[in-house]
């Protein structure tokens, strides 16, 4: 019991803490969103959520063979319980040291609305938050910010393009009849770093799973995923130190579902590499605790030729962990995908890239060497 | 050597069980109290704090709109977007349910501090562990949740479709909920039903939650309208209750001071009956060094067990005055406050620190006696006696500087400071100079005695009065504080109790709940009694503070009885022109203003044309003609009235409204019912400091029993001629009662006065320092009779024990005197 709390039986001050520190709400309402990005099972079913991998309580379910309409399908659909815009670039400043970040937008409907007859106001039920990090090799920064929707504090467009939560923003600058995130400006701000660079894809969309529905278990839980792989990127990173030019690549991820986990999946490691032939790789293993690991894959080729991988075309394995954050972490990992010729090792830029938010999870670029040279990002989450 | 020293001195307390109790008892009853008073404080201070925090967000910096009104909704979101750490808060006030309700919207996503929250208010089962994310939703809603104190979340719940829950952080009368639950309810929109016309909720104004980062676009570039501001809410509670605390705190040290005259009594009791042995324990060998070490360890021990028993004491004494405190906090001050006790290790740490602290003041006086002691010296009890003479008039001499300095601190200054300085130096001053002021009677009395016997026992009480000056000071300072405090709530009582009349001077007053309902009650009254007089009241800006604004209808109830401060001449007349306002004494108090200044009552400049008087109420308030009133408010609901009729048709029309219109006793109350009310809640509001009257006058009776214990057993030598010349001790035993009684009534005489310069200091500067209003003092003679009985007795109760022993003292200890000089 803390110094000042009444001497009550815990219950009632336990609930008084709940309610006092509404950080802690917003620990849960990540939950939310987190259980897409992959919180344990047991920790969603002990917070409550353990029925909503079943109950979609009038959320819209992705359907297998979507037919995506750009830029419409760039903004939100609020009739699906959670969505995200979602960036990690690898960079390099001009004295070659080697950085990475990440710009996380998460939407979390308290209910569904129609598409087209969203509310707007205070009683707008969409909260939104965001996440961003930068990593050097011998730091790590993390930051998050909440908004409510419905007054123009967080939210995004489809057209033109724009996502912004607070001040933070991803904002389009597409020429008329390209694709609208073909050129985003990104921008975000935490203590201690802040960032603006300007991204160009240099390829075109790519659809995760089969034909962007992304199948997540072999139950049939699933989500609507699409990545751009292909940007290029410049800008300024804003550090304790003064500001550092970077240049380097970026891959921005969107996904949108209302049920994407099994209960029993505890948490995934995800990658997106850039191989040096120019070939994109994506891989995530999701862990399930009552049985095998569910791994798909997308790939890119050098050609520009997209592939969905189905489970079990790309193995992972753990190769070393760190202690970080008084957890074991798999830090380093070995890839491959026999078909394709891809035998890989990652080893992480900055082991402690730990983002140390209401909701942990460990995220950060890596390098890649093996019969592949590259770079991406690693996120691995569920490690509690 | 040390582990027989330390048995030998234990022994002592093991053959003087009761000695070793009233040492602990003096002790712990002191600790006690002075815990009580300080565990009530804290937890008063911590309600206020959270009510604080959640209302001003840990008294941050805010943002308002520069002409007054609110902030736009998209200055908000452009300070939001610019990476300013803002948090919008709506304030308002609604009708709900037919009553007046404060409501507070917040965004729980920007505002970090939220209500904690006990129980649904309806009644239902507590609320199920939830996770945050649960909490969150249910918060937003719709329906959406309401945090009420205790006293408004029962009827709140039943007026409104959302959850509300019981919190004792939120202040009464007051809800706090999610910003858009709160513009719904003060648009009068039900949201429930997802309709699209909720309230546009543009906040009243931004709570700064952090600094702007460095580098952020500038306030006046992003939002030019807006300026920033000092915390305002939350404080203010702090400081009106602070003197509140302040009386307590002042209370327990009294308290505590007066519990430390016992320690003094048992501690030299101890000593003195002690000190053959420390001579024999010397003589053996024992250093003296080791002695002291020994008995400063034996105290500390005491401290520590007394201290324990204290703080123990002092949760049970606080857990039940709490509710009472709580009950004043609320009805007096409109401040939120908790009924239940923590334990919090400030006032537990503090208890233990003021036994220690205690017990080492009381001691001082035995130990440097003890540090002097020779090997082997006579028992001279009488030395020191003797010595005090001039001490005596020294000690007068401080004191008549303390009295002085408190007539200049009660004269020159105002305020709570200059007040309490006041009241320190008069009962400091007073105690001082009591023992002097007893002597110069006693030496009066002596030289006109007649007969041997009568001299005698002038001169021995004259020679006792030294030791027992510290009990009889302590009495004296019970009996002061007894006299102050009672003139001052009799004096308040007798005031409240006139003001009472003429503020409900109406025989009926009625809640019709909702406008519809009073529109249909009124035209059925309009034939039945002579008037209805309508009662409004609503927020207001007093010189751009907070305060009330109540409407007077233009009619004689008010002309004849509304408790107009000064001359009433013409202000009736020109309050129904409009031509000014009436203000409340604590805003004339607090502002400086009177009569014929002008003030500014919702931005607007008004003249003041009288000051009324306002008890009870911690807010300023003014009042204008209801006809400016509703021109004014036009969109506020006149839902209650007040009925003037001929008294005998009270009975009959009460019983017609609760038939025809089902009015329950809540919304209908007569003239009598609501003084009932009212003097219930003032009696309340005093019960603390009656109950703490009682304890300090308690103890100080038992701080005169354990020094006329001490007192007896010195005194053998002197007693023992007397035997010897031929006095019975039966005869012995009765002249010792007749002397605590002289001295009692004595101590009495002087209290008196005291105690009325008391009750002048608390009417004139302390009162009007912390309530705002200045009453007019009356004396209750019956009221000094009765303590003065009171303080005979005490002394009588705490000298019979002392007497009946030397009446039965064995001849052989007396014969024993002539026999040792040990």
């Amino acid at each position: 019991m803390t110094a000042d709390r009444p001497f009550r039986p815990d219950p009632v001050s336990a609930r008084h803490r709940l309610y006092r520190r509404f950080g802690l709400a917003l620990a849960g309402l990540t939950c939310c969103a987190a259980l897409a990005v992959g919180v344990p099972a047991p920790y969603a079913a002990a917070q409550g959520f353990a029925g909503m991998g079943s109950d979609a309580d009038g959320f819209t379910l992705p359907q297998p063979d979507p037919a995506f309409e750009f830029p419409h399908d760039h903004g939100p659909h609020p009739d699906f319980r959670i969505e995200w815009w979602y960036v990690t670039a690898n960079l390099t400043g001009a004295d070659g040291a080697e950085y990475g970040i990440q710009w996380t937008l998460f939407r979390s409907a308290l209910r569904p609305e129609a598409p087209g007859s969203e509310r707007g106001g205070w009683r707008a039920p969409q909260i939104w938050f965001g996440h961003a990090g930068l990593t050097a090799a011998d730091r790590h920064f993390a930051a998050q910010t909440f908004a409510r929707g419905g007054i123009g504090q967080a939210g995004a467009t489809a057209d033109p393009f724009a996502a912004w939560i607070n001040n933070w923003a991803m904002t389009g600058r597409a020429a008329p009849g390209d694709d609208a995130l073909d050129r985003i400006d990104l921008t975000a701000r935490g203590d201690g770093f802040g960032y603006e660079l300007a991204l160009t894809a240099g390829g075109p969309l790519m659809l995760q799973g089969r034909g962007g529905y992304s199948v997540k278990s072999p139950r049939g839980q699933a989500s609507y995923y699409y990545s751009q792989p292909h940007y290029s990127v410049s800008g300024t990173l804003d550090l304790p130190d003064g500001p550092v030019a970077v240049t380097g690549q970026a891959w921005l991820d969107r996904e949108w579902s209302s049920q994407p986990l099994a209960d029993s999946q505890t948490g995934w490691d995800w990658f997106s590499l850039h191989l040096s032939d120019g070939s994109k790789l994506m891989v995530y293993r999701l862990r399930d605790a009552d049985g095998p690991d569910f791994i798909p894959a997308g790939h890119v080729g050098p050609s520009g030729a997209a592939r969905y991988l189905p489970d079990g075309a790309v193995e992972l394995t753990p190769l070393d962990t760190a202690r970080v954050a008084g957890r074991e972490i798999p830090v380093r990992w070995r890839v491959q995908w026999d078909e394709g010729g891809v035998d890989i090792v990652t080893e992480p830029l900055n082991a402690q890239a730990w983002m140390d938010l209401n909701v942990p999870y460990w995220e950060g670029p890596v390098r890649v060497h093996g019969s592949h040279q590259g770079r991406g990002y690693l996120e691995m989450t569920g490690y509690e | 050597m040390w582990r027989a020293a330390a048995g030998a001195l234990a022994s002592h307390w093991r053959r003087h069980p009761g000695q070793a109790a009233t040492l602990l008892l003096g002790l712990a009853l002191a600790t006690a109290l002075w815990t009580g008073v300080q565990a009530i404080n804290s937890e008063a201070r911590a309600s206020y704090d959270r009510a604080a925090q959640v209302v001003s967000q840990e008294n941050r910096p805010v943002l308002r709109a520069r002409d007054g009104g609110p902030v736009p909704l998209a200055d908000y979101v452009a300070l939001r977007r610019a990476g300013w750490a803002v948090a919008p808060v709506l304030e308002g006030r609604a009708t709900i349910g037919g009553r007046g309700v404060s409501l507070i919207g917040l965004d729980p996503l920007s505002a970090p501090v939220l209500p904690a929250a006990t129980e649904p208010a309806d009644g239902a089962d507590p609320l199920p562990e939830e996770d945050g994310a649960t909490a969150l939703a249910a918060f937003i809603g719709p329906p959406g949740r309401l945090f009420a104190a205790p006293g408004t979340a029962g009827w709140l719940s039943d007026a409104v479709p959302q959850q509300v829950l019981i919190s004792e952080d939120v202040a009464p009368g007051t809800a706090i909920g999610d910003i858009g639950t709160v513009a719904d309810l003060l648009a009068g929109v039900d949201d429930t039903r997802d309709s699209d016309a909720g309230g546009r909720g543009d906040p009243s104004r931004l709570v700064l939650i952090e600094d702007p980062p460095p580098g952020a676009t500038p306030l006046s570039a992003l939002a030019p309208g807006l300026v920033r501001g000092e915390p305002e809410a939350g404080a203010g509670i702090g400081g009106l209750t602070g003197s509140f605390h302040l009386n307590l705190t002042a209370f327990g040290l009294l308290s505590f001071t007066v519990g430390l005259f016992i320690v003094h009594g048992a501690v030299g009791l101890a000593f003195e009956q002690r000190r053959g042995m420390f001579r024999t324990l010397r003589a053996l060998g024992l250093t003296r060094r080791a002695l002291a070490l020994l008995l400063a360890a034996e105290l500390a021990l005491a401290a520590t067990l007394a201290g324990a028993a204290g703080v123990a004491l002092g949760y049970v004494i606080a857990a039940a005055l709490l509710p009472d405190v709580a009950a004043t906090l609320r009805g007096l001050y409109g401040a939120p406050a908790s009924g239940a006790l923590a334990l919090r290790p400030g006032w537990i740490a503090a208890g233990f620190a003021m036994a220690w602290l205690g017990t080492a003041l009381a001691s001082t006086q035995a130990l440097w006696r003890l540090a002097r002691l020779p090997v082997l010296s006579g028992a001279q009890p009488r030395a020191w006696a003797l010595a005090s003479g001039t001490a005596q008039a020294r000690q007068a001499l401080a004191g008549l500087g303390a009295l002085t300095l408190a007539g200049i601190a009660a004269a020159a200054g105002d305020g709570l400071i200059a007040g309490f300085a006041a009241l320190g130096g008069l009962l400091l001053g007073a105690a001082l100079v009591l023992p002097w002021l007893l002597a110069q009677g006693l030496a009066a009395a002596q030289s006109r005695a007649q007969g041997p016997l009568a001299e005698w026992f002038w001169a021995d009480t004259r020679q006792q009065l030294p030791g027992l000056s510290l009990a009889l000071m302590a009495l004296m300072l019970a009996l002061a504080a007894n006299i102050g405090v009672s003139t001052m709530v009799g004096s308040f009582r007798a005031t409240f109790t006139g003001w009472l009349d003429q503020r409900l001077a109406a025989e009926i007053y009625l809640d019709a709940g909702t406008e519809a309902r009073a529109q249909q009650i009124a035209a059925w009254l309009d034939p039945r009694v002579n008037a209805i007089l309508p009662q409004v009241w609503t927020e207001a800006r007093l010189d751009g503070r907070p305060a009330q604004l109540r409407g007077l209808a233009d009619h004689a109830t008010y002309r004849e009885t509304w408790p107009l401060l000064g001359s009433r001449a013409g202000v009736w007349d020109a309050l129904a022109r409009g031509e000014g306002i009436l203000v409340n004494e604590q805003f004339a108090l607090r502002s400086g203003t009177g009569p014929g200044d002008t003030v500014t009552l919702d931005g607007r400049a008004a003249r003041v044309l009288a000051v009324y008087s306002d008890y009870g109420n911690p807010l300023a308030e003014a009042a204008v003609s209801l006809d400016a009133f509703t021109a004014a408010h036009p969109d506020l609901p006149v839902t209650r009235f007040a009925l003037r009729l001929p008294p005998a048709e009270v009975p009959a029309l009460m019983e017609a409204l609760r038939d025809l219109f089902g009015l329950g006793s809540d919304a209908l109350r007569d003239q009598a019912a609501l003084k009932a009310l009212s003097l219930a809640i003032f009696e309340r509001t005093f019960a603390v400091t009656g109950a703490l009257n009682v304890l300090t006058l308690g103890v100080a009776a038992l701080a005169m029993l354990t020094s006329l214990l001490t007192l007896a057993a010195q005194r053998l030598p002197q007693v023992a001629p007397i035997w010897a010349a031929g006095l019975p001790r039966a005869r012995l035993g009765h002249m010792e009662l007749a002397r605590a009684a002289l001295l009692a009534l004595g101590t009495a005489a002087a209290a008196i006065p005291v105690g009325l310069a008391l009750a002048w200091v608390l009417l004139a500067v302390v009162n009007v320092a912390a309530f705002g209003w200045r009453l007019p003092m009356q004396v209750f003679p019956a009221d000094w009779l009765r303590l003065t009985a009171l303080a005979l007795a005490a002394a009588l109760a705490a000298s019979a024990l002392p007497a009946r022993r030397l009446s039965r003292r064995p001849p052989a200890d007396l014969l024993k005197v002539f026999a040792s000089d040990r």
